[in-house]
């Protein structure tokens, strides 16, 4: 459980930094294509990252995340093709500030609502988003989606390479990282905040959580910007990383796929959702090698971890250690 | 409604904290709370008894904000705050405790406490704040546990204590707010005999130091003589009588409730 488990910075930090050594050293023992599928898969680590804020802190079932990556990623597309705008920092301020407003607005109507309840309308606003990118074709180019070119970084600062595939593999993955660790570090301080334990809060008991006089309903509203920004800022670092975004990403089984790898990491656990992600991403990229039928396997895949490891990889694990020390200790 | 200026004039003139007037509630047909006019003094521990559905529960959800009332007025040190929201009446010094024990079970009992103080600090909002980091709101969450005997505890999940233990924790929780009304729904039930004693006194002596004013909503009636220094008996949404505990028990129409009801 979240709560249970130990804040002490440096205990974490022992975790991470060895993980983010390994991430340093990646682009430098394995293939470019490996590089840039691990690119997506931190990508969405981000994603899940905001999404568990909701699910696994504060109790909400979002089943409309698709819309808030999605609109991250359109917004730069929008800003490379009518503003011929191509810094990835006004990327990221502008994708941002695009997402938490829509977060704001969407979030207003749904917090009012819990369980089912909320799950439907974010989607159903989900659903919204994905029809307006889907009939309004002359903006979003419908199905054929819009071009992201490779952007510049840090205004020219750093030469990027001409070739995309070096670029990729190597300065975005990079950048990629980096935006990575600053959003875990992030989350990781909301998450051991007060905000944080209010959320926690919350989700174990809203009726008291009210009687302590904590605004519920506000610090819902507040969880689901921050949700709403991660999984928006995922949908910015993507954008240029696929070179293409179509209105797939806003579609409901998109929302999905961070429903599934959350689950598939754990979402009881601070680090589930970025070992869900990678390694659904991994899944996802061989399934789909290895057969036409990829979705017949991912699908037995959930049924396995729905049946047998409900509280997912790190869930598992985390419970393993326990029993194994347990073991030691007698 | 009554207007305001009348009731004012209608304030006893010792030192009243907290006054309802025909407060009214009902569910459907069931009349839960029937016109009350109930009055409750500063610094006082008083016991409200009566027997299932007499409207205890009803009242104190009533005045704390969980329901709200069909029709008539609740007064606190002099202001109207029956249309108040729960947040307003806690801002306003009135916390509650729950006759089902009411906590955070994945978080451990320390977490608990601490939840209380963060709120009442307003620091509930702060999230680029490592919680652990503020060092004053942890000494109180543990003396606050310390005066609920519960610092043994603070590390265990809530959800893992024994019952007694959850039902301190609960008013611990409660008490955490710094309220200077305290309303206690059955903080006794469930628990042992031995253990009920070990409960009341803990509140007892916690209510009486802090100062705060208590509403006890309790059934044993051994309890309810020891403690409290005021009686107030529901009946049907109703309140049947009002007294100190020598005159609840002289009573004899009380008594006839008492012994038709399920305190024998």
């Amino acid at each position: 459980m979240p709560a249970a488990a130990a804040a002490s910075p440096l205990r974490s930090l022992a975790y991470a930094v060895p993980v983010v050594i390994i991430l340093l050293m990646l682009p430098y023992v394995v293939t470019p294509y490996q590089t840039i599928l691990m690119s997506y898969g931190l990508i969405m680590a981000i994603a899940a990252l905001g999404f568990n804020l909701l699910l696994g802190y504060t109790g909400l079932l979002s089943f409309g995340h698709s819309a808030y990556f999605g609109l991250g990623a359109y917004v730069v597309a929008f800003m490379v093709k009518y503003l011929h705008i191509t810094s990835m920092e006004l990327f990221l301020i502008g994708g941002l500030i695009a997402t938490l407003l829509v977060t704001a607005v969407f979030g207003i109507i749904c917090v009012r609502y819990t369980r089912i309840f909320f799950a439907i309308l974010t989607m159903a606003l989900s659903q919204v988003v994905w029809s307006l990118a889907f009939k309004f074709f002359w903006v979003t180019g419908g199905t054929d989606g819009l071009r992201i070119p490779t952007p510049t970084i840090l205004n020219g600062l750093l030469t990027v390479p001409k070739n995309k595939i070096a670029f990729l593999s190597n300065t975005y993955y990079y950048y990629v990282l980096i935006v990575f660790i600053i959003f875990v570090a992030l989350m990781w301080v909301i998450v051991h905040s007060p905000f944080g334990q209010a959320l926690q809060a919350i989700r174990d008991n809203e009726t008291r959580a009210a009687f302590l006089g904590v605004r519920v309903r506000r610090a819902r509203w507040i969880a689901f910007m921050i949700s709403g920004g991660f999984t928006g800022v995922a949908g910015i670092l993507w954008a240029p990383l696929n070179g293409l975004t179509t209105p797939d990403i806003l579609y409901w089984p998109f929302s999905g796929e961070i429903v599934f790898l959350t689950v598939l990491g754990g979402f009881g656990t601070f680090a589930g959702p970025i070992v869900g992600a990678v390694a659904f991403n991994y899944l996802k990229t061989y399934a789909v090698g290895l057969t036409v039928y990829w979705q017949l396997l991912l699908g037995s895949v959930l049924i396995v971890l729905v049946l047998a490891l409900p509280t997912g990889i790190m869930g598992t694990l985390g419970r393993l250690t326990m029993t194994i020390k347990g073991e030691e200790g007698k | 409604m009554m207007p305001l200026d009348k009731i004012f004039q209608a304030l006893p003139a010792d030192h009243t904290l907290l006054m309802t007037r025909q407060l009214c509630k009902a569910f459907g047909e069931t009349r839960a709370v029937d016109g009350v006019d109930f009055v409750v003094r500063e610094g006082e521990v008083l016991a409200l008894v009566g027997s299932n559905g007499a409207g205890k529960t009803s009242l104190v959800n009533l005045i704390s904000g969980l329901l709200q009332p069909d029709s008539g007025t609740i007064i606190f040190q002099g202001r109207d705050i029956t249309r108040l929201g729960v947040y307003e009446r806690i801002k306003a010094g009135i916390a509650r405790s729950f006759q089902l024990v009411n906590l955070f079970d994945q978080l451990t009992a320390f977490e608990n406490v601490r939840l209380s103080i963060l709120s009442r600090q307003g620091k509930t909002r702060q999230l680029l704040r490592l919680v652990d980091r503020d060092h004053g709101v942890r000494q109180e969450s543990l003396e606050v546990l310390d005066r609920f005997g519960l610092e043994d505890k603070s590390h265990l999940l809530a959800g893992a204590l024994a019952q007694g233990e959850r039902k301190l924790l609960d008013v611990a929780v409660s008490y955490a707010l710094n309220p200077t009304f305290l309303l206690l729904d059955e903080p006794t039930s469930g628990v042992s005999t031995r253990e009920k004693s070990t409960i009341m006194d803990t509140i007892s002596e916690v209510v009486k130091s802090g100062g705060i004013t208590a509403v006890i909503i309790e059934h044993d009636m051994d309890v309810v003589f020891t403690y409290a220094a005021r009686i107030v008996m529901m009946h049907q949404g109703r309140i049947l009588a009002d007294g100190t505990p020598d005159e609840i028990r002289r009573n004899t129409e009380v008594a006839n409730t008492l012994l038709g009801g399920s305190f024998t």
